[in-house]
């Protein structure tokens, strides 16, 4: 299972780079920024690189504040910090505590089932409910396409982890083989379709997040207007109604 | 001049698929994102450039009066009532605009579901649901019978 980990962590490696230089959003990231700072208003200095930097972290990252929905950010939060509670628990336990002989703590198990548990209930929840393919195109839930590829695998490998979990407790041997083949089926799936899956996005979300804030700050604002400073008067319009 | 989505800005939340009135702004089946998916068919109504909470969504101008260069974009502010445009031209001008989206605050009109239900005497009534009330009137003027032409009544 250690080698398992190490070839997925190599897929994601080489997959995001690849992804990288054949999508060129590397070159385009770099484009952006460097005309931004071309057309600069003002120059952003480093406190203030450092200080949008931070925001960025905070604001777009640890908060997902980019959602302007707050079911997707709360869908989107569980999912992200079950994803990262559940592989962080896995990493550890296949690496801290390899055999029968040597298990690990039951907070550590509990901790994985939390994680993968979150991971679920946020994934389900945006699959069946709120993914814009079923709220605003009005498809059906079981409609696959390849934008659900990544979410799909996602949902399928911790809900499988869950059955193998489960079924291994209860002694059912044969059955946790099965399930333990479709895991691996399904975990490889995740980690080996980052080309063609939205898995990169949590790394070129946070850098789109970065170059929007620089560009306020800088005055550019991507050529969007600035905000307006004639707040709450309603219009110009008579307020007295003149019908009739 | 129809409209185009910036993939990177869009977070695929659905709001122009949702608003568009021509049907035409939809999901994009690889990258989840919104798209135009047929700019000749656009109204260029600007709906979806205004409601999008990204301010993702820019207007694509014409090649022969509008060429490559240029920019028009839209920022709505909902808790200032006000919308913002500022177009950029080819050679470095800009304009800033700025107006009223309407005259009340947000949300202080009452949609069709917050009124009670008519009650099944109103169909024998010509006021149309909510008349006069939701009009700010008192009454909907009419002409008395003495007020008509004689011998019409």
């Amino acid at each position: 299972m250690q080698m398992y980990i190490v070839v997925m962590v190599l897929l994601v490696v080489s997959g995001t780079l690849f992804d990288v230089i054949h999508k060129r959003s590397a070159t385009y990231f770099f484009n952006n920024w460097r005309n931004s700072r071309n057309k600069a208003k003002r120059q952003v200095g480093s406190v203030r690189m450092v200080s949008a930097a931070v925001q960025t972290a905070v604001v777009d990252v640890i908060a997902s504040g980019e959602f302007c929905n707050a079911r997707r950010r709360i869908a989107h939060l569980l999912t992200m910090y079950g994803f990262v509670i559940y592989i962080v628990t896995t990493v550890i336990m296949v690496f801290g505590y390899p055999t029968p002989a040597t298990p690990g703590p039951a907070s550590l198990l509990i901790l994985w089932v939390i994680g993968a548990l979150m991971v679920c209930g946020g994934g389900y929840w945006f699959w069946f409910d709120i993914r814009v393919d079923v709220a605003a195109e009005g498809n059906s839930p079981w409609r696959f396409v390849r934008a659900d590829l990544f979410i799909v695998a996602l949902v399928l490998s911790t809900t499988l982890a869950l059955l193998w979990a489960f079924v291994q407790a209860i002694g059912l041997t044969g059955l946790a083989a099965v399930f333990l083949a479709l895991y691996l089926i399904a975990t490889t799936v995740l980690f080996g379709s980052v080309p063609w899956s939205k898995f990169s996005h949590m790394f070129f979300k946070p850098a789109a997040a970065l170059e929007k804030r620089v560009s306020e700050a800088n005055g550019t604002r991507s050529n969007l207007p600035a905000p307006a400073d004639a707040p709450l008067t309603y219009g110009s319009v008579l307020r007295d109604n003149r019908h009739y | 001049m129809p409209t185009f989505v910036y993939m990177t800005r869009c977070d695929g939340c659905g709001q122009c698929v949702d608003i568009c009135p021509s049907d035409i702004m939809h999901i994009d089946t690889t990258y989840r994102r919104a798209y135009n998916i047929e700019p000749n068919m656009c109204w260029e109504c600007y709906s979806c450039v205004k409601a999008c909470p990204q301010f993702a969504i820019d207007c694509r101008g014409y090649a022969d009066f509008a060429p490559l260069g240029h920019s028009v974009r839209v920022r709505r502010e909902e808790e200032k009532a006000t919308i913002s445009w500022k177009i950029k031209f080819r050679d470095g001008r800009e304009k800033d605009f700025v107006s009223p989206i309407r005259t009340t605050p947000w949300g202080s009109i009452k949609s069709p579901a917050d009124y009670d239900p008519p009650a099944a005497d109103a169909l024998k009534s010509q006021h149309l649901a909510h008349e006069p009330e939701a009009l700010n009137i008192d009454a909907l003027p009419a002409l008395r019978p003495e007020q008509l032409k004689q011998g019409l009544v």
